[in-house]
């Protein structure tokens, strides 16, 4: 493939799967690495650093519009983001030391895993609008413009499990070169027993600042190819403000199934080719 | 309800929220744009039959991974360190995002929470500078 070719596949490869991860809002990050290096024999480290840069992009574009609907928690995302920095800077640290097979297994399971948290319906678990956060001086809480514009209030429970958890989120997100929104969602909505809304606005606002840990580090390691980068930061922004504009409820379902599919053979793909040692 | 829930209602339609998104917006816009014109320049200067393979990781020379040598080559009009410093000033919105954040907190005399975001942003400039 000459270098215009192979820019062009990219870019549009990558436009399909931020307008996928933007429509099920489930980010497009975890399938561009399979994509890259299943389909186009990418090294899994080139893809790895081009991947996170364009979770950065995604993440900062979309972020720019949750925090004037009011929905996301600064405290709570800050309060987090020291668990998810410093888990993110040990991730990258990790995938440098790590046999390349290695980390496509685990990549190969939480792909898995993506695919079976991509169908779960959304909802709130159980929120806690009475709970009293063990730590009241870090003020874990706050409020949301409700239904008929009155606050409706919420409190954290379990901030240390959610801390913990936030860490193994920056790891992954460190480690594979993905948003590892899934997991923050989980670590505030299940654990913390945040109102969902709060839970996806506020992880969407860290995803950024997490991956912004772990590139740096990939940035100094060589990880991040100017020409690979280029097509895949572009083209996932491209389909991510598509997708925003697009944004149909009505088939988001069918979406959701098709974006499980997807993803459920990537990850077959990704466990065979690293059992086989050809990672 | 408490005091603080109150402020953190009103905090919603506070101007510093508005800072924050305006602020991430407009770096990834610089970014991508420099992002665009590095890539085209490149394209442009790149020769017509030359392939391209990731298959093997070599890993980026020292001019394309080290700050102050990607930023000397993008002035000097070298494509490739041009995407990357666009890719720079994109890691760089979120690092700005912290700071901003810092600097609110502190306004608002949140001693704990300025220290937190403090605590992350020096966690982020050590990986991009020494890490």
């Amino acid at each position: 493939m000459t270098i215009l070719h192979f820019v062009l596949v990219v870019f549009s490869g990558s436009m399909i799967a931020g307008l996928l991860g933007s429509l099920t809002g489930l980010g497009g990050g975890v399938v561009i690495v399979p994509m890259l290096t299943l389909m186009l024999g990418v090294d899994l480290r080139y893809a790895i650093g081009a991947s996170l840069i364009s979770v950065i992009a995604t993440s900062s574009g979309a972020a720019s519009a949750y925090v004037r609907e009011g929905f996301t928690n600064i405290r709570i995302g800050m309060f987090l983001e020291l668990a998810t920095t410093i888990g993110a800077i040990c991730g990258a640290f990790l995938a440098s030391v790590l046999n390349p097979n290695t980390i496509g297994l685990i990549f190969g399971v939480v792909l898995i895993f993506s695919a079976v948290f991509s169908l779960k319906g959304k909802g709130d678990a159980a929120v806690s609008t009475h709970a009293v956060c063990p730590w009241p001086r870090l003020q874990l809480q706050g409020s949301y413009p409700g239904p008929d514009k009155k606050p409706v209030y919420y409190a954290a429970s379990r901030p240390a499990f959610g801390f913990g958890l936030m860490g193994v989120a920056g790891v992954l997100s460190g480690l594979l070169g993905i948003g590892s929104g899934a997991v923050k969602v989980l670590a505030m909505d299940q654990c913390m027993k945040l109102p969902f809304k709060v839970s996806t606005t506020t992880s969407n606002f860290m995803i950024g600042v997490t991956a912004a840990a772990s590139a740096g580090v990939y940035l100094r390691k060589g990880y991040i190819d100017p020409v690979l980068s280029m097509p895949v930061m572009l083209g996932v922004l491209a389909g991510a403000l598509l997708g925003a504009k697009l944004l149909v409820r009505a088939k988001t379902k069918a979406l959701r199934w098709l974006f499980a599919g997807v993803v459920g053979v990537m990850a077959v793909q990704m466990i065979a080719k690293s059992l086989a040692g050809k990672m | 309800m408490s005091e603080s829930l109150k402020r953190d209602f009103s905090g919603a339609h506070d101007p510093s929220r508005e800072n924050i998104g305006n602020l991430l917006r407009v770096g990834v816009l610089i970014a991508a744009a420099v992002v665009v014109f590095g890539g085209v320049l490149y394209l442009a200067h790149a020769p017509r039959a030359q392939k391209t393979s990731f298959g093997q990781f070599h890993g980026e020379s020292e001019g394309l991974s080290h700050l102050g040598s990607i930023f000397a080559r993008a002035f000097h009009g070298h494509p490739a360190a041009m995407i990357q410093a666009g890719i720079l000033l994109l890691i760089a919105t979120p690092i700005a995002r912290v700071l901003l954040a810092a600097v609110t907190f502190a306004r608002v005399r949140d001693w704990i929470y300025a220290g937190i975001s403090c605590t992350v942003l020096g966690l982020l400039i050590w990986s991009l500078v020494w890490g």
